[in-house]
């Protein structure tokens, strides 16, 4: 088994335990929100494509990962900007109000 | 000491992004920080894809720059999509997420494919299985909200047989791989095989169940990241993988509490058969109706009233004109909150969203948690396009297909009205008794209609 394994394993167990504790304490009110951060977030593997494609090992590799950068480029972006207008919309009464 | 290498400092802004994406999620637990938790992981995900261009492994720009261009072209849009679109919307992301982790995945085995060595082979295997099942899954999924595909379940004989033995034999291809790395040919089959998969996952499971589906493909989104992250040893996607996986697997859990349901029940679709078990039951009993005249009158005498929003209401884009009604018992006095079900709507949280896009203030958007005990003390239970999460017979008979499901206990208010266009009955294809209470007055109509009619009313007949 590989040295690199074990060390990305470490990372996924803290990452996901720490994900659990924090993702627990969110509000169902923007439940919605957070799944289109975590969406966002998690258009990171984006760098991953850029790597991938910008090595240009082979023809393939570098039209997978043009496809990949498009494809997760366009979470980045739409993500962000969902989230940013949801919670906008979420006001309390006295700002509504104000409005 | 020696300076930093570039390698090492493009590490560290993935160290700061992934410090950035914990702090956004972090903020998330109250709407008052939250906006500061999207600023966050904006600027985290901004700072690592400038940070990578500059990585000199990357040696042509042209055709990535173009890339990034088309990515923003395609996400703008999504991004502006109207709120009773966002559940398609997040399918469709779950797609291209899913897309990509897919992509690199096959990308990195072609490289250095026939020699992967066992171990990789096998990351990369489970890696790009889950992407693609995620993609077809998600697509399907997006379809049925998007309504280009039947919303109903489609189901057939022997079909966990068929589905399972069809992520077996990708598992098997897998596995060959491992020890075969001379058959490259099992690869493209093996990803094929993953994405008639996720086709078949899909396509038996219901609107109803769309909230915890969406969850469900969230989390495969996430993990198959995560995946690619063990895969290429890069941690920052191991952590953005891990916390996106986290977060879909907890929502997951959540629907499915709120639904009564097991995980393998969604996934294995068993609500075919509950609605052939319910139909006997129906027989010929007596509805009050009133009018929206009557309705205003009953409101407007009120001291507190719960509105109960479903998925009828977005259907009906009746949202504004709720809260036209809100703001008119309001300058009366009276006290009107918003009762949420889990899994009211089409995803996790989706009335929230609705409401908050019509102005309506997030303090009075109450969990069913929070607002059952407050049933009682309510003159009024307004139901809008919502009929299961309202069924009584959850907690009362225990035949009943959704007997043990959390409900909102409207029947327990003085007086109950349900806005509903016929006696029709909901997703899951059961009778609700409340219809047929002495408290429960039926308002036929369709919402948006309904809802200004009551408004009229209200505000014509002045503040007095």
């Amino acid at each position: 088994m590989p040295a690199d394994f074990i060390s990305s394993l470490f990372v996924f167990i803290l990452a996901a335990f720490l994900g659990f504790e924090v993702i627990k304490r969110v509000s169902p009110l923007l439940h919605t929100p957070l799944m289109s951060l975590t969406n966002a977030l998690d258009a990171i593997v984006v760098v991953a494509a850029i790597i991938i494609a910008g090595r240009a090992e082979t023809r393939l590799s570098t039209i997978l990962g043009l496809i990949a950068v498009a494809a997760s480029f366009s979470n980045m972006v739409g993500g962000f900007l969902i989230t940013d207008r949801m919670l906008g919309m979420f006001k309390t009464g006295k700002a509504v109000k104000k409005s | 000491m020696t300076a930093f290498t570039t390698q090492q400092l493009i590490d560290f802004t993935y160290i700061a992004a992934a410090i950035g994406f914990i702090l956004a999620l972090k903020w998330l637990s109250s709407p008052v920080s939250a906006m500061r938790g999207v600023l966050v992981g904006e600027i985290a995900s901004g700072i690592a894809v400038l940070a990578t261009l500059f990585d000199p492994q990357v040696t042509h720009y042209k055709w990535i720059i173009i890339a990034l261009v088309i990515g923003a072209a395609i996400g703008v849009p999504l991004g502006m999509v109207k709120m009773t679109a966002v559940p398609q919307r997040t399918a469709l992301s779950h797609a291209f997420g899913a897309l990509s982790a897919a992509m690199i995945g096959i990308a990195e085995y072609y490289v250095s494919a026939p020699n992967v060595p066992k171990f990789e082979m096998a990351e990369i295997g489970l890696e790009v299985i889950i992407g693609s099942l995620t993609v077809t899954g998600s697509l399907i999924a997006a379809g049925k909200l998007q309504e280009i595909l039947p919303q109903r379940p489609i189901t057939y004989k022997g079909q966990n047989f068929v589905s399972l033995s069809i992520l077996s034999a990708a598992i098997i291809l897998m596995v060959i791989l491992v020890f075969h790395p001379e058959y490259t040919y099992l690869f493209p089959i093996m990803v094929a095989v993953a994405l008639v998969f996720g086709i078949m996952l899909v396509t038996p499971i219901g609107g109803a169940d769309m909230p915890t589906v969406i969850s469900l493909l969230n989390s495969y989104a996430g993990f198959s990241a995560a995946l690619l992250g063990f895969v290429l040893n890069s941690k920052v996607l191991v952590v953005a993988g891990a916390l996106d996986g986290a977060s879909g697997f907890i929502l997951s859990v959540i629907m499915c509490k709120a639904m009564n349901r097991s995980f393998t029940n969604v996934l294995f679709g068993a609500f075919g058969q509950v609605q052939a078990a319910a139909a006997g039951a129906a027989e010929d009993r007596t509805v009050r109706s009133a009018s929206a005249e009557e309705a205003a009158a009953i409101l407007a005498a009120a001291n507190k009233v719960v509105v109960v929003p479903g998925y009828g209401m977005a259907v009906a884009q009746a949202q504004h004109k709720v809260r036209e009604l809100y703001d008119s018992l309001t300058k009366k006095g009276i006290d009107v909150k918003f009762a949420i079900h889990p899994v009211a709507g089409r995803m996790p949280g989706h009335m929230n969203v609705l409401l908050a896009e019509a102005d309506i203030p997030y303090d009075k958007l109450v969990d069913m948690e929070d607002i059952n005990g407050e049933f009682p003390q309510t003159d009024v239970a307004l139901i809008i396009g919502a009929n299961d999460v309202t069924n009584p017979a959850a907690r009362t008979d225990t035949s009943s297909p959704i007997y043990g499901m959390p409900i909102l206990d409207v029947d327990k208010a003085r007086t109950v009205m349900v806005i509903k266009r016929s006696m029709a009955v909901g997703f899951a294809g059961i009778d609700n008794p409340l219809y047929y209470m002495d408290k429960t007055l039926m308002l036929f109509g369709d919402a948006k209609g309904f809802v200004g009619n009551i408004v009229r009313e209200l505000t014509g007949s002045g503040g007095h």
